[in-house]
């Protein structure tokens, strides 16, 4: 058992903090995040400079442009970016962590050729479109439709909560390609060019009013053959291929950041005056703090166990789903008392001199959202006690 | 980086589960409660190298690190072994027998002012008493003390004895020393808890699959499931944080070890109570029996709380990290 970095890890280490010492501040702050077009901008060419300093799909392999890295330079990759502050993946997110890696995987060679050099460079946004109105959580029972004519599928249907739609030239598309078999059995996963004729995108905002997410409604509209990744009805099992890629490392980066955020939750209670007194002299106060960095430091721990299982056995352990749930949680509380801590500065979303209300309490709102995305916590708790705890499945 | 058990401690740890599954079974728990703790089986202890584990070839013992230790006490705490466990450990090197389970020491931590009652674990019983200070750690002379056992201890497997005063003690080693005492007992306590948030999880889960209400297993129902979800989550933070702990105590290089021993004992603390009442929750009528294992750990788990500093004392020192 052993937490030391070997030396080939610390000289990547090295290496990379000095580049993001130097590229990080030329980046620059980031832009309003209502101004779609700057951010668009400001995410695509922080993946462009990732990608000429040879930073760029950290975990794809090399033969298809990535760093190959290893699991534990990956880990040091999200430390050092996190420490750095360095620009978040953005609209990067769906092509870099999810479409791009499937390809890898599943798709044809002509599909990669044309694909990957496009979304490591940060030339090609793509957006994920998989959840329908009725269809989230249960999302196998999914009914977008497309039927096969001639050369082309014709796909009609309704997504919702598609993020970064409006921004995207790709949609990775889950389909029901035959209505008549089991509901796992008839999907398939389309490439879709964001420009075809009968796409239509209505943004939705999100309880914090911003234009993150879209509804997408498809007429008629006619994806080529080709764009199929993998088989027909085959689009079940690609789709939880791409979570082999998901290492568990990327957590790291979270992590770091609760901490310091912590570490400034600390700092600002010093300099709040409540009830008289400074709210750091409120022992209460700071046995919460402590006891959130504790379950902080738990979960670091955890990640970090993950992590060389994985590097033991070569496939990602179960628990990917109850770290998700633990980190998940225990986010919404740590922002949850920096909201509190706040006091009457909380109840508005602006900063306030230095007092950084607008951040936290927008920070709070938005880890809401982490409870529901991606599997909610009801989901990771049916998955755990089915998959790992080995209980009976509840009738369905 | 490799963060997961070498094959050696596995072994270790297969070696010590074996052992005390075949000596502390539950079915031994109503006789044990008239004896918790035993010289002969002390002696096993003793044998079985758990007080010397750190200590040098020199000194008879097996030479392993905190990670051995914590992985050790995990297993003791999964089955709720009685005993000073933790001081007589600490006492070995310092207290001349401790670590052959020749002298059997207790101990208290006296660094903060209180005014709780002097209430000592197996007080009767003990050889010599360690009393941690913050200028040093001391011993006192246990049989000098008049203690009185409480004929009703919370926990039925951890006798306590009753002293109308602490006198002073001889010092043994300086206030480093006594820092340092407190912190590995702190790191093996959350191993003792550690295993207790295990034993409870695996004792429910096993239960939740075979008791069957409205003709099908408890399990099957989602506020069963969930419950069971989250303490999976508590047993795993639990157990990878002690470990860090460990870790960090052998090799203070690779981390903040006043940090992450007291995030250990706050995170196991945490989840061996949570894990063992809802033990008793899943259990239903069963868990409020006192003939079910459920209470004995819940209770233990309370005995281990106010062992080595609180999740209270504990946070609060992160917290003070976090501001320095
Ligand atoms: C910020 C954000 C971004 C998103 N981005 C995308 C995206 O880019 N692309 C995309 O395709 N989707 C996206 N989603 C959608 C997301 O995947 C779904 O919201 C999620 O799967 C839940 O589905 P639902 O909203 O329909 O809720 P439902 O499934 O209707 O769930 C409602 C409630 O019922 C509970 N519930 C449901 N089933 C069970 C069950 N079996 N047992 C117990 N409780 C249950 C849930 O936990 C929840 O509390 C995004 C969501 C959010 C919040």
């Amino acid at each position: 058992m052993d937490l030391r970095y070997s030396e080939a890890d610390e000289t990547f280490r090295k290496e990379l903090r000095e580049w993001l010492a130097q590229e990080v501040p030329r980046h620059g702050a980031s832009p309003a995040r209502d101004d779609w077009a700057a951010r668009r901008v400001y995410d695509t060419g922080w993946q462009r400079k990732l990608s000429d300093a040879g930073y760029a799909g950290i975990n794809w392999p090399r033969e298809y442009g990535g760093r190959g890295a290893t699991l534990t330079e990956e880990l040091v990759y999200y430390e050092e970016i996190a420490r750095a502050k360095a620009p978040y993946i953005g609209m990067n997110f769906v092509g870099i962590r999810h479409g791009g890696p499937t390809i890898v995987a599943e798709g044809s060679e002509e599909q990669k050729a044309v694909h990957l050099p496009k979304i490591l460079r940060g030339d090609e946004v793509w957006c994920q479109g998989f959840s329908e109105p009725n269809s989230g959580s249960d999302l196998a029972s999914l009914s977008t439709s497309a039927v096969r004519d001639g050369d082309h599928y014709v796909v009609n249907g309704h997504k919702i909560w598609t993020s970064f739609a409006h921004s995207a030239e790709f949609c990775e598309l889950l389909v029901r390609t035959d209505p008549d078999v089991k509901k796992h059995a008839g999907i398939s996963w389309l490439i879709m060019p964001m420009d075809l004729p009968g796409i239509e995108i209505r943004p939705l905002p999100t309880l914090l009013g911003e234009i993150d997410f879209s509804e997408v409604f498809l007429e008629d509209v006619r994806i080529p053959v080709e764009n199929l990744v993998g088989k027909e009805n085959d689009g079940w099992r690609i789709t939880n291929v791409t979570l082999r890629f998901e290492r568990g490392s990327a957590w790291a980066a979270d992590i770091i950041e609760l901490n310091s955020f912590l570490g400034e939750l600390a700092a600002l209670a010093r300099r709040t005056t409540r009830d008289d007194a400074l709210a750091w002299e409120d022992k209460a106060l700071r046995r919460e703090i402590g006891h959130l960095s504790a379950e902080v430091e738990s979960l670091w721990a955890w990640i970090k166990a993950s992590i060389s299982e994985t590097a033991k056995t070569g496939v990602p352990g179960l628990d990917g789903s109850a770290i998700k749930l633990g980190f998940s949680e225990l986010n919404q509380r740590i922002y949850e008392l920096g909201t509190n801590l706040l006091g009457r500065a909380g109840l508005v979303r602006e900063d306030l001199g230095d007092l950084p209300s607008g951040r936290i309490v927008d920070k709070f709102l938005n880890t809401l959202s982490l409870t529901i995305a991606a599997g909610s916590s009801q989901i990771q708790r049916n998955i755990i006690s089915e998959r790992i705890l080995r209980q009976p499945r509840e009738p369905r | 980086m490799d963060f997961q058990l070498s094959e050696d401690q596995q072994a270790l740890q297969a070696g010590l589960r074996a052992f005390v599954e075949g000596n502390y079974s539950f079915e031994r728990f109503p006789e044990l409660e008239k004896a918790p703790l035993r010289r002969e089986t002390w002696a096993e202890l003793a044998e079985m190298g758990i007080f010397s584990l750190r200590q040098g070839e020199a000194e008879g013992g097996l030479e392993l690190g905190m990670v051995e230790a914590v992985v050790a006490f995990q297993e003791l705490g999964r089955r709720l072994v009685p005993g000073p466990l933790v001081w007589s450990h600490l006492a070995a090197g310092l207290v001349e027998g401790a670590a052959l389970g020749e002298t059997l020491v207790g101990g208290l931590d006296a660094s903060r002012g209180s005014s709780d009652p002097i209430l000592v674990e197996y007080g009767d019983q003990l050889d010599a008493l360690l009393v941690l200070r913050r200028d040093g750690v001391y011993q006192v002379d246990a049989a000098g003390l008049g203690m009185e056992l409480v004929a009703t201890p919370l926990d039925p497997l951890t006798p306590i004895a009753h002293a109308p005063a602490l006198p002073r003690g001889d010092k043994l080693a300086d206030a480093e020393t006594a820092q340092r005492l407190r912190d590995e007992g702190a790191a093996l306590t959350a191993g003792l808890l550690l295993g207790i948030a295990e034993l409870t999880l695996d004792y429910a889960n096993e239960y939740a699959k075979t008791r069957e209400q409205f003709d099908r297993p408890i399990g099957s129902f989602q506020a069963i499931k969930h419950m069971l979800a989250d303490m999976y989550v508590k047993a795993q933070q639990a157990r990878h944080l002690a470990y860090a702990a460990a870790v960090t105590l052998d090799d203070p290089d690779t981390g903040d070890a006043i940090r992450t021993v007291s995030s250990a004992k706050v995170v196991a603390g945490e989840s061996a109570m949570h894990n063992a009442r809802k033990c008793i929750q899943i259990y239903g009528g069963m868990g409020y029996t006192w003939e079910l294992p459920p209470h004995y750990y819940l209770k233990r788990s309370f005995v281990l709380e106010n062992a080595f500093g609180t999740i209270a004392q504990h946070a609060e020192r992160v917290a003070d990290r976090l501001a320095a």
